[in-house]
C-alpha cells in the first residue's frame, strides 16, 4: 500500500520529498482506518471506546500475543500490525504502548506502512526517538507524537486522541501546540465562541518529536476547511520561530500566537522536555518577537486565545458551510449514553449564552 | 539526571577512556587517612556539587574563591580539604544559597601543552545525535562559538550507522597531531560516543580534554546528564543519583510521579500538562500574583497522588493560597476532586483554594467539591481562577 503522504520534515536536514498537497481537512477524514496499538490495557479500552463514540473507524486493536479475540465493542485484535492493515484494511494508528517498548510498536507501524502514527506515549527515551525518526525519515508515514493528544477533526467525526471530544465544534479555525491541555483550552475557547474547529493537532512535548509546528502550519495554510490558526508555543527550542519565518512567508491566513512560559526559570525543565531554557536559545522573548515579526497576533494571556483570533478573524458567509451536525448536542448538558457495556459521554455545548464582540 | 564529576570519571574509567588518577572524599570519611598514603606531588582538589562554575565561585564560611584549588603538600592538602567538606559553595549556576559540600575529588596534577573541548548530545532540530569538538577547550564554550566558530566541529551521527571511524579520523586528522595522537583520539571519541549510546545519555561534556606533555589525551573534567526516560533501562545509573543536590519537595515529588519544581511566590499551582501548568503560571504573574511552584500531576493522576501533591506544595511555608487547574483529558475531574477532598479534610487547610474543573467528567468533579460543603471556590474559567486567587491571597 503506497501512500501520498508527504515524508516527516525538519528543518536543517535535506528532504527531497516535501510536497505540500493536501487532502481535505489535514490528515484524517471520516475514512480513516484505525488500528489501536495497546488496545487491551486500560488506557487502550477507555479511550478506543471515547474514539468510537465520537465516530471514529477504530477497524482493529493489536496486542502481541492476543490476536484472534474480539474486544468488547467488537473490534477484532491481532497480532501485529501487519494482520491489521491484511484483514481490516488499517491506514492510521493510534499508540498506548508503555514508554519502553512503544519505540517498537511505532517502528512496526512504518514497516506495515501506515500513512498516518499517533503516538500518545509519553516517556519515551530520546535515543530510541532518535531511532525511530532514523527509520521515518525513509518511509512514507508520517509520525504525530509522542507525549502528545493527538488529532481531531470534529467536522469529519473523527477524533484520534485522548481529547475530551465534547469540548469540540465543527468550524474554520485550525489549532496547534505542543501542549495537550493547553490544546483543550484553545479548543474549549473557541467553542464557547459558538464558532468551532477544523482540525486540532497536538504534535507533543518530547524532544524529538515526528511532525512540527511547520508541518501542521503549512497542511492549514493549504486546507480549504481552515480559515485561521491558533498556534499555541511554549519556552523551549527553536521550532516555533521556523513556524513563524513560514507564517511570514506564506501564510495569508488570519494566526493567533501564545507562548507559555514567560515566567518560567531558566535552566530549568518544565515537564516537556522541550520545554527548557538555556542560554539566549528558545526564550518566550524571541518566539514572541518571531511571531510579531511574522505578522501573527500576540495572545497576550491564555485565557485570550479566542478572542484574540476572533479579534482579527471575522466569520465570513463560507465560515458558515460547515455541517453542524450536532443538534443532539444542544439539548443536554452532560448527557450519557450506553454503547455496549461502556459509558460514553455524547459532545455537549455550554449552556450559557456566548460573548458577543 | 546528573552524577558528580567523580561518578562521570568512573564511568570514563569503565569505558577505558583516559582520566587522571583520583579518590573522592566524603564528609564522613576520615579524609586524614586516605589523604596520606598518596603518592602525589601536586594535587588538584575540586568540590563536587551539582552546578558549573565552580572554579570561580566562593565558599560562604571565610574560605575566600575557587571550588577547584591546588595543594604542593599533603598538609596543604588535608586543610584545603577539611575546610571545603561542609562549607557552602556559591557559584554563578546556583541560587544565592548555594550548594553544600559533602563531597570533594582529589585528583592528581597533569602538565599539559593543549587544551580541547567535547562534548555529545542530541540536536532537536536535526534529531540526531551530534559530536561537538573544539580546538580550543578550558573556557567558556559559548565564548568560543560567538569569537572563533572557526574552531568548532561538528559531527552528525547517524542513529542507524553510529560514529563512524572515517567521520572521526577526518576530524583528528586535520588538527595538527601526529600519527599515533591522532589514533588515540580517534579511539577516545569512538569509546565516548559508545558510553553515550549505551548508558542513554542526553548529554556528555569534557572541558578541558587535553593533551599532556608526555603527548597523551586525558579527559581531566567530565560531565555526564541521563535522559530521564533512559534511566528504566539502567538501574546501575539510577543509584548514582545524589538526592542531597536535588530540592527535597522536588525529590519527594518524582516518588509520586509528580513534576514539581519550587519557586519563590507565594500561591500554590496544582496543574495537569506542562503547557498548562506554565500558562497558569503566566496568568497568575499577568494578575499580580507569584506563583509558589510549578506542579505538573501528570496523565495518570489517581486520588492518592493528588493527596500527596497536596503534601508537597504544603511544605512550602511561604504560601498564601492554592490554585487547582484541571482540563481533564486522560485526567478525570471527579478522581481529583475526590483527591482534593481528602486532602483538605486531612491537612486542615485554612489557606484560600480556588478550583477550575474542565473536561472528562467536570460535572462529577464539581459535585464532588460541592457535596464534600468545604470551603472551595469554584472558578467559573482559566481567567476566573488566577484573578480569584491572586485576591484571595492577598487578603
Amino acid at each position: 500500500m503506497i501512500s501520498t503522504m508527504p515524508q516527516s520534515k525538519s528543518l536543517t536536514y535535506p528532504n527531497n520529498n516535501q510536497s505540500d498537497i493536501q487532502p481535505m481537512s489535514i490528515l484524517v477524514n471520516k475514512e480513516t482506518r484505525v488500528v489501536v496499538c495497546g488496545i487491551t490495557g486500560k488506557t487502550g479500552i477507555f479511550h478506543s471506546n471515547q474514539c468510537l463514540a465520537f465516530g471514529t473507524k477504530i477497524v482493529a486493536g493489536v496486542t502481541p500475543g492476543k490476536g484472534g479475540r474480539l474486544t468488547e465493542n467488537n473490534i477484532p485484535v491481532f497480532n501485529s500490525v501487519q494482520e491489521s492493515v491484511i484483514h481490516e484494511g488499517a491506514d492510521t494508528a493510534l499508540i498506548f504502548v508503555p514508554p519502553i517498548s512503544a519505540a517498537a510498536s511505532i517502528m512496526e507501524c512504518i514497516e506495515a506502512n501506515l500513512k498516518l502514527i499517533v503516538c500518545i506515549t509519553e516517556g519515551i527515551p530520546v535515543l530510541d526517538m532518535v531511532r525511530v525518526n532514523a527509520k521515518l525519515e525513509h518511509s512514507h508515514s508520517r509520525l504525530i507524537g509522542p507525549n502528545c493528544p493527538g488529532i481531531i477533526s470534529p467536522g469529519q467525526r473523527c477524533k484520534i486522541g485522548i481529547m475530551p471530544a465534547y469540548i469540540h465544534r465543527p468550524g474554520p479555525i485550525g489549532i496547534v501546540s505542543r501542549s495537550g491541555t493547553l490544546t483543550y483550552e484553545a479548543v474549549w475557547q473557541v467553542t464557547q465562541r459558538g464558532s468551532g474547529q477544523s482540525t486540532c493537532v497536538g504534535i507533543g512535548g518530547d524532544q524529538i518529536i515526528g511532525t512540527t509546528y511547520l508541518d501542521i502550519i503549512k497542511m492549514f495554510n493549504s486546507d480549504p476547511e481552515t480559515e485561521a490558526i491558533i498556534m499555541v508555543g511554549e519556552i523551549g527550542g527553536s521550532s516555533e520561530e521556523a513556524a513563524a519565518a513560514y507564517i511570514k512567508q506564506y501564510v495569508k491566513k488570519p494566526v493567533a500566537a501564545f507562548i507559555a512560559g514567560i515566567t518560567a526559570p531558566k535552566g530549568r525543565r518544565m515537564g516537556h522536555a522541550g520545554a527548557i531554557i538555556s542560554d539566549k536559545k528558545g526564550t518566550a522573548e524571541s518566539k514572541l518577537a518571531a511571531f510579531r515579526d511574522a505578522g501573527a497576533a500576540i495572545i497576550e494571556t491564555p485565557s485570550k486565545m479566542a478572542d484574540t483570533i476572533f479579534s482579527i478573524y471575522k466569520k465570513t458567509p463560507s465560515s458558515e458551510r460547515h455541517p453542524t451536525n450536532n443538534t443532539r448536542q444542544m439539548t443536554s448538558v452532560t448527557s450519557r449514553n450506553h454503547v455496549g457495556d461502556q459509558l460514553m459521554f455524547l459532545p455537549r455545548l455550554p449552556s450559557f449564552p456566548f460573548p458577543q464582540r | 539526571m546528573n552524577i558528580h564529576e567523580y561518578q562521570a570519571q568512573n564511568l570514563f574509567r569503565e569505558f577505558k577512556i583516559p582520566v587522571p588518577f583520583g579518590v573522592v572524599v566524603a564528609l564522613e570519611d576520615d579524609y586524614q587517612s586516605i589523604i596520606q598514603p598518596l603518592h602525589l606531588d601536586k594535587i588538584c582538589i575540586k568540590a563536587q556539587i551539582h552546578a558549573g562554575g565552580r572554579g570561580s565561585g566562593y565558599f560562604k564560611n571565610d574560605f575566600g574563591y575557587g571550588g577547584v584549588k591546588f595543594a604542593n603538600s599533603r598538609e596543604e592538602a588535608i586543610n584545603i580539604v577539611r575546610n571545603m567538606l561542609g562549607n557552602t559553595l556559591v557559584t554563578e549556576q546556583t541560587e544565592n544559597d548555594g550548594k553544600i559540600v559533602s563531597k570533594v575529588y582529589l585528583v592528581e596534577f597533569v602538565e599539559f601543552s593543549l587544551e580541547y573541548y567535547v562534548a555529545i548530545l542530541v540536536d532537536r532540530d536535526l534529531r540526531r545525535p551530534v559530536l561537538i569538538f573544539s580546538t580550543e577547550g578550558g573556557v567558556n564554550i559559548e565564548m568560543i562559538a560567538d569569537r572563533s566558530p572557526e574552531k568548532l566541529h561538528k559531527i552528525i551521527i547517524e542513529s542507524a550507522i553510529g560514529l563512524e571511524v572515517s567521520q572521526v579520523e577526518k576530524l583528528t586528522h586535520g588538527i595538527g597531531l601526529t600519527t599515533e595522537q591522532s589514533q588515540e583520539l580517534s579511539d577516545l571519541l569512538l569509546k565516548l560516543y559508545a558510553l553515550f549510546v549505551t548508558k542513554d545519555c542526553s548529554l556528555i561534556e569534557i572541558n578541558p580534554l587535553v593533551l599532556t606533555k608526555s603527548g597523551h589525551f586525558l579527559a581531566i573534567d567530565s560531565k555526564i546528564n541521563f535522559d530521564d526516560n533512559g534511566l528504566i533501562r539502567h538501574p546501575d545509573v539510577v543509584e548514582l543519583r545524589d538526592t542531597n543536590e536535588e530540592n527535597p519537595q522536588e525529590v519527594d515529588a518524582l516518588r509520586y510521579n509528580l513534576n514539581y519544581i519550587s519557586l519563590d511566590g507565594d500561591i500554590a499551582c496544582l496543574v495537569n500538562g506542562a503547557g498548562l501548568a506554565m500558562a497558569t503560571m503566566d496568568l497568575i504573574k499577568y494578575y499580580g500574583g507569584h506563583p509558589a511552584n510549578f506542579l505538573d500531576i501528570g496523565g495518570g493522576a489517581n486520588e492518592e497522588q493528588i493527596t500527596h501533591a497536596f503534601e508537597i506544595i504544603l511544605k512550602n511555608p511561604n504560601i498564601r493560597g492554592i490554585l487547582v487547574n484541571i482540563f481533564g483529558g486522560i485526567v478525570k475531574c471527579d478522581v481529583v476532586a475526590q483527591g482534593i477532598v481528602n486532602a483538605v479534610q486531612a491537612t486542615l487547610l485554612s489557606l484560600p483554594l480556588v478550583v477550575r474543573f474542565e473536561g472528562t467528567n467536570v460535572a462529577e468533579g464539581k459535585e464532588v467539591l460541592k457535596k464534600s460543603s468545604l470551603k472551595i471556590t469554584l472558578a467559573n474559567d482559566l481567567d476566573d481562577a488566577a484573578k480569584q486567587i491572586v485576591d484571595l491571597s492577598k487578603q
